[in-house]
C-alpha cells in the first residue's frame, strides 16, 4: 500500500520535459518533490505566478508572493506574474499541460466531486471547476476508501459534482486506475495490494488490464 | 484632472449604505487595507461585497463582517473566518459561490463591456443551476453574467498621480480586472509618484480606469500561511 508521499512519487513520474503543471492543495503539492532527474516542469499557481520555487527562507520571505494555498513561496529564473484572469485563461484556455488534484469521489463515467458536503459548512470550490474543465490532462491524487472505509471510486458520485465526465487517471494509495468507456481499469497495483483488495474497495465497474503490472517506482 | 486624494477616509466619499463593492486581493495578499479601515470606521450597512476571498477573523474583510456591514458575499472560497460561518448558518449573510476562474473573467468583461460569456466551467454541477447552457462545437458552456461595482478597491504597489497602476508579485490577483470594472475605482499605493516616474512599458492598469488615487499608510500585509524552508 502506498503512502501519501508514495502516490505523489509515482504521479510524477507521469511528467514530461517541458510541462506546465498545476499542483492542487494537499498530495499534490508533494508531487513537486519527485519531479525526475532531466525533466524540466513549470509549476503554475493560479493566483497569478508561473515557475513557482520551493518555500523562501525566514529573510526571504514575502508577503506579496505567495501560492495557492496561501503559503509564502519563491519564484524560479525565468518565472512571471499575471492576473487571476489571464492565469484562468490559461487554465480554461487549454495551455496547462496537467493537473493533479485532490477529491472526495470519483466515478465510473470521469465525474469528480471534492468541494462541497451537504450539511458542513462549505468553503467553495475555488479554482477547482475550472481546473477540471479547462485541462485535459487530470490525474487524481486520492486514498482510495474514506475514513469510514467507504469506496471513493463509485458508480456515480454522490456528493456535488465538481465537474462532469473529466477525469481519465486515478492514484490511490492501493494502485494506478484510468477511466475508460465507463469503467475504471486497474493498470497497477501498489506493492503488497492484490487485485481482490482492489475489487473489494471500489464500487464503480472495475476491468483489470491484461497486463496489470506492480508498481515501479 | 484630480485624482489624488488625501486618504482612504476621502477616497470611499460617496459609498453608500446597499452599495455592490469589489475587492481586490488572493486570500490576505493584495487587499485594500486603507480602504477597509475606513469603511469599518464609516460603517457603512448592507454591502454587497465581490472579493475572492472573505479575510480572516480581525483582519481584511473579517473585520467588516464582525460590524455586519456585509449582506452578500460574491467569491470563490470562504473557509478562513469563524464569524463568516456563524453569520452564513444563522442566515444574516448571504454568499453567491462562484468558481475562481469564472470569478475573475466576470469582472473582466463587466470592465470590457462584454455583458456575458460562455465557460465549460461549472456544467452539470449546481453552479450552473438556472443558468442558461448551450452546445458549441459538440461541448456544453454555460453562460455567465458579467459584474460591475458602484466601488472598485483596489491595491497597487506603485501609481502615479494620473492613476497608472503597477504591482508587485502575487498582489496583483484580481485587482486589475476589478480596477476596470468598478464605476468609481479606489486605488491604494504603496508609493505615489508624480508622471513619468513609472517606465509606461511597465504599467499593469492604465490611468483610464483610476478615478481615485492615494497614498496608503500603516500596511501589515498579513501573511496566512507563513511556510518557510530550512
Amino acid at each position: 500500500m502506498l503512502d501519501k508521499n508514495q502516490i505523489a512519487q509515482r504521479i510524477a513520474k507521469e511528467l514530461q520535459d517541458g510541462y506546465y503543471v498545476n499542483l492542487g492543495i494537499g498530495i499534490p503539492t508533494l508531487v513537486a518533490n519527485y519531479i525526475p532527474e532531466g525533466i524540466d516542469v513549470t509549476l503554475q499557481s493560479e493566483n497569478g505566478l508561473l515557475g513557482m520555487g520551493s518555500f523562501p527562507t525566514e529573510e526571504n520571505v514575502d508577503a506579496d508572493l505567495i501560492n495557492a494555498g496561501k503559503q509564502t513561496v519563491t519564484m524560479l529564473p525565468g518565472s512571471s506574474l499575471f492576473s487571476s484572469a489571464e492565469s484562468f485563461e490559461m487554465i480554461r484556455g487549454g495551455h496547462v499541460d496537467l493537473t493533479v488534484l485532490g477529491a472526495m469521489e470519483v466515478a465510473e463515467n470521469g465525474d469528480i466531486a471534492n468541494w462541497k458536503i451537504p450539511g458542513k459548512m462549505v468553503k467553495g470550490m475555488g479554482g477547482a471547476m475550472d481546473l477540471v474543465a479547462g485541462t485535459d490532462n487530470i490525474i487524481v491524487a486520492m486514498m482510495h476508501t474514506n475514513r469510514a472505509g467507504a469506496s471513493k471510486l463509485l458508480k456515480a458520485c454522490s456528493l456535488p459534482l465538481t465537474g462532469k465526465n473529466c477525469i481519465t487517471k486515478v492514484v490511490t494509495n492501493l494502485g494506478y486506475l484510468t477511466i475508460e468507456n465507463g469503467a475504471f481499469i486497474l493498470r497497477e497495483l501498489a506493492p503488497g495490494v492484490t487485485i481482490e483488495d482492489v475489487k473489494a474497495a471500489t464500487e464503480g465497474k472495475l476491468i483489470v488490464a491484461d497486463d496489470v503490472k506492480e508498481m515501479e517506482f | 484632472m484630480k485624482k489624488v486624494v488625501k486618504n482612504a477616509t476621502e477616497a470611499i466619499k460617496g459609498l453608500e449604505n446597499g452599495m455592490t463593492l469589489m475587492l481586490g486581493g488572493f486570500g490576505l495578499c493584495g487587499i485594500p487595507e486603507n480602504c477597509i479601515s475606513a469603511l469599518v470606521k464609516a460603517g457603512q450597512k448592507n454591502l454587497t461585497c465581490i472579493s475572492n476571498n472573505a479575510g480572516v477573523d480581525g483582519f481584511g474583510i473579517g473585520l467588516m463582517l464582525e460590524q455586519r456591514q456585509v449582506k452578500k458575499m460574491i467569491s470563490s472560497y470562504v473557509g478562513e473566518n469563524a464569524e463568516f460561518e456563524r453569520q452564513l448558518l444563522s442566515g444574516e449573510l448571504e454568499v453567491e459561490l462562484t468558481p475562481q476562474g469564472t470569478l475573475a473573467e466576470k469582472c473582466r468583461a463587466g470592465g470590457a463591456g462584454i455583458p456575458a460569456f460562455f465557460t465549460a466551467t461549472g456544467y452539470g454541477t449546481e453552479v450552473a443551476e438556472g443558468k442558461e447552457t448551450r452546445e458549441i462545437n459538440g461541448r456544453m458552456y454555460v453562460l455567465e453574467e458579467a459584474l460591475t461595482a458602484d466601488f472598485a478597491l483596489v491595491k497597487a504597489w506603485k501609481g502615479d498621480t494620473m492613476g497608472n497602476l503597477i504591482f508587485k508579485g502575487t498582489a496583483r490577483n484580481f485587482n486589475p480586472m476589478m480596477a476596470r470594472a468598478g464605476k468609481i475605482t479606489v486605488a491604494e499605493v504603496e508609493e505615489l509618484v508624480e508622471p513619468g516616474e513609472l517606465d509606461p512599458n511597465h504599467i499593469h492598469v492604465p490611468g483610464i480606469y483610476v478615478q481615485r488615487i492615494f497614498k496608503g499608510t500603516d500596511y501589515e500585509k498579513r501573511i496566512e500561511q507563513r511556510t518557510v524552508s530550512k
